[in-house]
């Protein structure tokens, strides 16, 4: 498939233009990239405890046939929209937890292989949606505005669109 | 709110398993899940730090702030009341790019400061002001040029190829960013003439 010719070319290009440009500026690449690995391992270190709760979390609601009956019951909206019910948990956490739903996408690559339709509508709505009550509260918190007005209407239009297009874009463009 | 979603999923999971007689099931599904969670978190771990130490290197030597340049044009036209020489301004610019590379944890600082400007700028200090809205908005949808913890979890996954799935994330991203555009520039006229 052409889409994926072109993104076998996208991350070498990508890695290679960062490190030349780095040579090019004579910054000490090694070092640079030691400090960042550094924080990225710590970043990632931190989500550790929050992922352990949220996937025994997800297990248990799996495994007690509480999410067989959750997508069952919203079947009949889901099959109208053509969306697989499977992926209505990560639509509704996605805006609420990033981590949460990271467990979800890797719980569902992990059950129906990350080359699925599934797997990879899955990956490509992760990929594009951010966490939207997150980002909310904290810049609005962060100066004190307790009106946010029409912002979280429209950041839920944005992230109900993102949900549909990558679903879409998944049955267009990857088979 | 996710405490709530948390507590209720254990809750509603233990029930279905009282009725179908196997709680025992839902115990050891939960000692599976925490287990997962530290594995997941381990095959994360390599791909973020090569990520993260990759974006240190564009960061040090100045990339980051050129392609800002590149897109301040752009975020101008998003953004028509702020002056581009403002600093509010730059740090929405910075934020933005920060957010496209990946670099989150650049681009929460640099957010926040550009909402203390917005602040500084807007005359209500309880009420949210037009660009203040938007900036929370484009940030709620922002696209992300490499996806990269998808991208770690795809490849621990076994994915043939673990970054098919890029293309169609940016279609579908830079689609919810403008449909998210469009419609804060919508509600904001909307409620200008209510007032």
């Amino acid at each position: 498939m052409l889409i994926s010719k072109i993104t076998v070319y996208i991350m070498p290009a990508f890695i290679l233009g960062i490190v030349l440009f780095g040579l090019l500026k004579k910054i000490d690449v090694l070092g640079a990239f030691l400090d960042g690995a550094a924080d990225g391992m710590k970043v990632t270190i931190k989500i550790m405890p929050t992922l352990c709760a949220l996937l025994a979390a997800i297990y248990m609601f799996r495994t007690s046939g509480a999410l067989e009956f959750l997508t069952s019951f919203l079947s009949p909206i889901t099959s109208f929209f053509k969306i697989p019910s499977e992926l209505i948990p990560l639509g509704l956490l996605r805006p609420i937890s990033g981590s949460g739903s990271l467990a979800i996408v890797s719980d569902l690559l992990k059950t129906y292989g990350a080359d699925s339709l599934i797997g990879r509508a899955a990956s490509v709505i992760m990929g594009s949606t951010e966490t939207t009550f997150y980002a909310i509260a904290v810049y609005f918190g962060s100066v004190g505005i307790k009106n946010s007005r029409f912002t979280v209407k429209a950041a839920l239009i944005a992230d109900l669109t993102g949900f549909l297009c990558g679903l879409w874009f998944t049955r267009l463009l990857l088979k | 709110m996710l405490t709530y979603i948390w507590a209720l999923m254990i809750i509603v999971s233990f029930l279905f398993g009282i009725l179908t007689n196997t709680p025992q099931n839902v115990t050891n599904a939960a000692l599976k899940g925490s287990a997962e969670g530290i594995n997941m978190t381990i095959s994360l771990l390599g791909t973020m730090c090569f990520w993260s130490g990759l974006m240190e290197i564009a960061k040090r030597s100045g990339l980051t702030e050129k392609i800002a340049k590149i897109f301040s044009p752009v975020i101008h036209l998003i953004f028509p009341e702020l002056s581009p020489k403002s600093p509010a301004f730059s740090a929405i610019v910075m934020n933005i790019i920060a957010n496209l590379l990946g670099l989150s944890n650049a681009a929460t600082p640099l957010g926040l400061k550009a909402m203390e400007e917005l602040k500084k700028e807007s005359h209500d200090k309880t009420v949210a002001s037009n660009s203040m809205c938007m900036f929370v908005v484009i940030n709620t949808a922002s696209v992300t040029l490499i996806p990269s913890t998808v991208i770690a979890l795809r490849l621990s996954a076994g994915s043939l190829n673990p970054f098919e799935i890029i293309i169609p994330a940016w279609i579908s991203s830079v689609l919810a960013l403008t449909v998210g555009i469009v419609f804060a520039k919508f509600f904001q006229k909307n409620s200008e003439r209510k007032i």
